[in-house]
């Protein structure tokens, strides 16, 4: 198994009144994709939020690489190297696609700092953000919103890509186009956890599976193993195989 | 930013609409043009006090009822640095009076500047998130700067007399227009082209723009929205210290209480051009502006009415303002 990424021991988390995550136990492997899985309301993305420091975790520990980002605000853990995708996707629609990717670009004061081959590379994987670079975000689709969403994530190089349910709302034909851009991604070695409620989706692209349940992270373990189990998939999902295939 | 084929032109013909409609009303073409610049010379000073004051509630969810004092504090340093300058104010020479004018410009925004820096530093951030407490505690702010004006400058009004040189109309046909009233569209122009400028061609105007719409997801791609908030706190604060010489200017006069009394006027401006839209506050100003020359000469008695009428008018329209931020 590789070396750990990103380790959560015990993670609490409170929202207000409201107590969201129990001890989240987690470990992202550096250069795998995790799947991060559970039914609605089982804390999928509370845990990606509490990870990037946008709600805090009131007991528990998170470790990236080695060190210690529990306590840190979100600008700090997002210049550790972690990049995230918003559920809502979080693009700027006032702002144009060439905008959009110059703020994610930190080190850019301007889109020739950015490296041209890093984007000629997105362009390839997403042939929209090419054509619509000059257009303003709000008026893009929502496939073409998600991939800007992902193409802000890594126009430059990260250690960690959190994502949200990248296939929500997508059209089959969009959603393959998902899958192949995160496969490529996965083949550059980049770590990724990424939250998903379509099995099918998550199925082709994990290396490792976490299925979270009532804030609490319920099994974990390899994609494969998760995938070739009717009945751990029906226990821990109330899926059947079936019905995805 | 926005390519003007997706431009929304609808609320930027307001503006001449506005100014067409008065004029059969007000029936003398010259009046009519006096009038118009008047409004749109009003209209540019109440845009630099109101460009800042919707930054900063796009950018924090902020409502800063305190921003009167800045425009206050503007004036009369504005007063203390032309009354030293005395002899370039009263020369008949327009560069000599500009000389007095620049740093009294730039005097009255470092000092109103700094005192943003305090304002935020003690009684902004204490209260974030909280609205009725920033209402109260900014509100509690601004009775407090006017007191300390007070006590430095007295309570009586103050005489901000205009530079020699900027005294007197020039005649545009039949009809007499001040020439401050197009020196201070021309300012007003200016400080609109410079903001345009840094919103949309430098890295810092694309995270204020993006911070207006998600401050969340600014602060996720590794910014510190706090910092930015600060600065345009400050920058927004500058502007109203100069709006305040520039309105100083525009009455002649200055009062502990000016700012309080543009408060009413900034408000109206910055809810018809929708919350942090740095254009709508542009264009919500000179419609402010414009309508307030107007029925100041057709019906006087219904001047500020008539402000509170058009912006119940604009949001009966589009009840985000004339150009609502998206994602907010």
């Amino acid at each position: 198994m590789s070396e750990a990424l990103l380790k959560l021991e015990g993670v609490h988390t409170h929202i207000g009144a409201y107590h969201i995550l129990h001890g989240v136990d987690l470990v992202v492997p550096q250069g795998q994709l995790t799947m991060l899985l559970g039914r609605n309301g089982a804390g999928k993305t509370t845990t990606l939020r509490t990870i990037m420091g946008l709600w805090h975790a009131s007991q528990g520990r998170i470790t990236l690489a080695g060190q210690d980002i529990t306590a840190r605000q979100t600008p700090d853990i997002a210049t550790s190297g972690v990049a995230y995708v918003p559920e809502s996707m979080g693009i700027f629609s006032d702002l144009s696609v060439r905008e959009n990717m110059l703020l994610a670009a930190r080190g850019a004061r301007t889109l020739d700092d950015i490296d041209t081959t890093r984007l000629e590379w997105i362009f390839g994987l997403f042939p929209a953000m090419k054509k619509f670079w000059n257009h303003p975000a709000g008026k893009l689709s929502g496939g073409q919103k998600q991939m800007l969403a992902v193409s802000r994530a890594i126009v430059e190089p990260r250690q960690l890509l959190l994502i949200d349910e990248p296939s929500k709302g997508l059209a089959p034909a969009i959603i393959q186009n998902m899958i192949e851009a995160f496969r490529q991604l996965k083949a550059a070695q980049t770590t990724i956890l990424l939250v998903e409620q379509n099995f099918n989706f998550a199925r082709q692209l994990g290396d490792s599976v976490a299925v979270m349940d009532d804030g609490r992270v319920v099994h974990s373990g390899s994609m494969a193993e998760l995938a070739a189990d009717e009945s751990l998939q029906s226990r821990l999902l109330g899926l059947s195989l079936g019905a995805h295939q | 930013m926005t390519s003007l084929k997706d431009m929304d032109w609808k609320p930027m013909a307001l503006v001449p609409l506005l100014a067409l409609a008065a004029l059969p009303a007000v029936g003398s073409p010259s009046t009519w043009l006096t009038l118009t610049v008047a409004g749109l010379a009003m209209g540019m000073i109440v845009f630099i006090i109101a460009s800042g004051l919707t930054l900063v509630f796009g950018l924090m969810d902020v409502l800063n009822f305190g921003h009167g004092v800045f425009i206050a504090l503007g004036a009369f340093v504005a007063t203390t640095v032309l009354a030293s300058m005395g002899q370039y104010t009263t020369a008949d020479s327009l560069w000599l009076n500009l000389l007095a004018l620049l740093p009294a410009m730039l005097v009255a925004m470092a000092v109103a500047g700094a005192l943003g820096l305090v304002f935020e530093r003690f009684i902004i951030r204490p209260v974030y998130g909280m609205h009725l407490k920033q209402i109260l505690i900014t509100m509690g702010g601004m009775i407090i700067g006017e007191e300390m004006i007070k006590v430095i400058w007295g309570p009586e009004q103050i005489p901000l007399p205009l530079p020699e040189a900027l005294r007197g109309a020039v005649l545009l046909g039949d009809a007499a227009v001040e020439k401050y009233r197009l020196v201070a569209v021309l300012v007003g122009a200016a400080v609109f082209a410079a903001m345009v400028w840094t919103l949309n061609r430098t890295k810092v105007g694309l995270l204020i723009r993006a911070g207006v719409q998600d401050r969340e997801m600014v602060e996720s791609l590794g910014y510190r929205i706090r910092r930015l908030f600060v600065g345009v706190f400050v920058a927004g604060s500058a502007l109203a210290g100069l709006g305040g010489v520039m309105w100083g200017l525009y009455q002649q006069t200055v009062i502990p209480q000016m700012g309080a009394q543009v408060n009413v006027l900034i408000f109206i401006v910055i809810i018809i051009g929708g919350l942090g839209s740095t254009l709508g506050a542009l264009i919500g100003a000179l419609l402010v502006g414009l309508m307030a020359n107007y029925t100041g000469f057709l019906v006087p008695k219904v001047a500020l009415f008539s402000n509170i009428a058009l912006m119940v008018a604009i949001l009966l329209w589009r009840p985000q303002g004339v150009y609502p931020v998206t994602s907010r």
